[in-house]
């Protein structure tokens, strides 16, 4: 077997966990029920059950116990339709339910902020090593909050309560009692993102533990969204070393990569380049889910009487090493950047992301097995007027083939369906932004079905105030 | 189109067109841009 030209893909782990007790911190409902308490009673009842968000086929399609093409067969809507073979143990990851997940915060939290009840804490300990992602020891080493002691933090307003299944199982309290980068929201929001963060980099080491070991990875690379720090240097991070800590990985260092939506695609190419300088040779990307985004559509959901399906945090760990011919090589000479001079038109991003890695390859646009666009789940983006993202953005790729040549405008609806995808990701950008599918082209390429994959990911800097100009990168995968 | 005299709000939006592009194009037909903002809706 002849070494690689460049540093390949050797594992996914896409996860999910549930979490409707916490939509009500997301920041939209958040602010909503700030100005109308009197919402939240619409709100708690549009939420789901645990088997129904797994049995929900989009969610089945990220943790990779179906393709994401299998749902153009499927009906819409896709949640009156539960996957009759749903199961929360992906092929990519696992989906975990809420009692899981406020254990995992507990676990992750080293600061001693949070407080979950005994009761709640057993299940998650009997369950997560179930799964192989704990080991009891771990559990049994964490303390439970007993009801009272719960009840008073909430009472004292300097915690904020952690619901589970209508009832108060736990709380998080603030980290400094004048410290806004320090609230229970804000902390809560970072631990959720690391929790999810360690959840999938534990699936990843899971995945590969026949192999490799925690000490075989050498760095850590994370792409989530999180502002964490204090207030003197809001945002300074370091996500990533957390993360690996939580896992056991110990022999590790890390730092966090910024871009919004982009920021994960960043993490892949920046870890296949350090390798391919002969820096490391084993790193891992990881990200935690953004429970900010929770809810986002909400007030569409209960308008349109259906769930509430933004319930979900989603995390990502890939693992890129120096590698062989026998894995998919993230193609370096294929970057595709949105410099400042490429501008903000669609036509010049599309041109940037797509036709400039096509070019740098020798490719044609057919050549391409498959974009990974921002892969949102139009279900959930549709009800609020937001349209279908990704189906947008194929119609642009395809529209621009047209304009070149490459394809004739009355196949563009051919093009659209051989080489894109249906959104089947929850709407958590960093991880709804093509690396989603990084996972499904390993798999498929693995198989054989597949040769190459593009990837694109733009990020919306505007939203911070700092600039007006927007962010993306793309590359190709190639079996 | 004419829009001399007119004043505008400009709401762009990242996966369609953005606001500086409408800007560009609301300010050559004459119109004065009071306030632009692109929005993300995911």
């Amino acid at each position: 077997m002849s070494p690689s030209r460049f540093p390949v893909i050797t594992a996914v782990a896409n996860v999910l966990a549930h979490a409707p007790g916490l939509v009500r911190y997301g920041s939209k409902p958040l602010r909503d029920l700030a100005k109308n308490p009197g919402l939240g009673a619409g709100l708690a009842a549009r939420l789901r059950g645990y088997e129904a968000a797994v049995a929900y086929a989009p969610n089945q399609v990220y943790i990779g116990n179906r393709d994401p093409e299998t749902l153009r067969a499927l009906p819409r809507p896709w949640f009156a339709a539960p996957d009759p073979g749903a199961s929360s143990d992906g092929a990519f990851g696992d989906f975990i339910d809420e009692a899981e997940l406020l254990g995992l915060l507990k676990l992750c939290d080293r600061a001693r902020l949070v407080q979950v009840d005994a009761d709640t804490l057993a299940a998650a300990g009997e369950r997560l090593a179930r799964r192989g992602l704990v080991t009891p020891a771990e559990m049994s080493g964490v303390a439970p909050g007993t009801r009272d002691a719960i009840r008073k933090l909430v009472e004292s307003r300097e915690a904020i309560p952690l619901w589970l299944d209508g009832r108060v199982a736990g709380a998080i309290a603030r980290g400094h009692e004048d410290d806004e980068a320090l609230t229970a929201n804000v902390l809560l929001e970072n631990l959720a993102a690391k929790a999810t963060g360690v959840l999938a980099l534990r699936r990843l080491l899971r995945q590969v533990e026949a192999r490799l070991g925690p000490d075989d990875i050498e760095f850590v690379i994370a792409g989530s969204e999180e502002a964490v720090g204090d207030r003197y240097q809001r945002g300074g991070g370091n996500l990533a070393k957390a993360i690996a800590e939580a896992a056991g990985v110990g022999r590790a260092t890390g730092f966090d990569v910024k871009s919004f939506c982009a920021s994960t695609l960043y993490g892949v190419f920046n870890a296949a380049a350090l390798i391919q300088a002969g820096v490391f040779s084993r790193v891992v990307v990881v990200a935690g889910g953004s429970l900010a985004k929770l809810g986002m559509k909400y007030r569409a959901h209960v308008v349109k009487e259906m769930p509430i399906l933004e319930d979900v945090l989603a995390g990502i760990a890939v693992l890129i090493e120096r590698g062989t011919d026998a894995d998919p090589c993230i193609r370096l000479d294929t970057l595709g950047m949105h410099t400042i001079a490429t501008g903000s038109s669609q036509q010049a991003v599309v041109e940037a992301l797509v036709m400039g890695p096509l070019a740098r390859a020798g490719c044609r646009l057919r050549g391409v097995d498959r974009y990974a666009t921002e892969m949102h789940n139009p279900e959930v983006t549709e009800p609020a007027g937001s349209g279908d993202v990704p189906a947008g953005n194929y119609r642009l790729i395809a529209a621009l083939g047209a304009l070149r040549g490459e394809i004739a405008r009355e196949e563009i609806q051919e093009f659209i369906t051989a080489h894109g995808l249906p959104g089947y990701a929850p709407t958590q950008g960093h991880i709804a932004s093509a690396v989603c599918y990084l996972a499904h082209a390993l798999r498929a390429m693995r198989a054989g079905k597949m040769k190459r994959a593009l990837f694109m990911a733009k990020g919306s800097l505007f939203l911070g105030r700092m600039t007006e100009a927007a962010d993306g990168v793309s590359f190709m995968v190639e079996a | 189109m004419k829009l001399n005299g007119r004043r505008v709000l400009v709401i762009g939006e990242r996966d369609g067109v953005n606001a500086p592009a409408i800007e560009a194009c609301v300010k050559s037909a004459g119109a004065e841009v009071l306030y632009a903002e692109t929005l993300c809706f995911v």
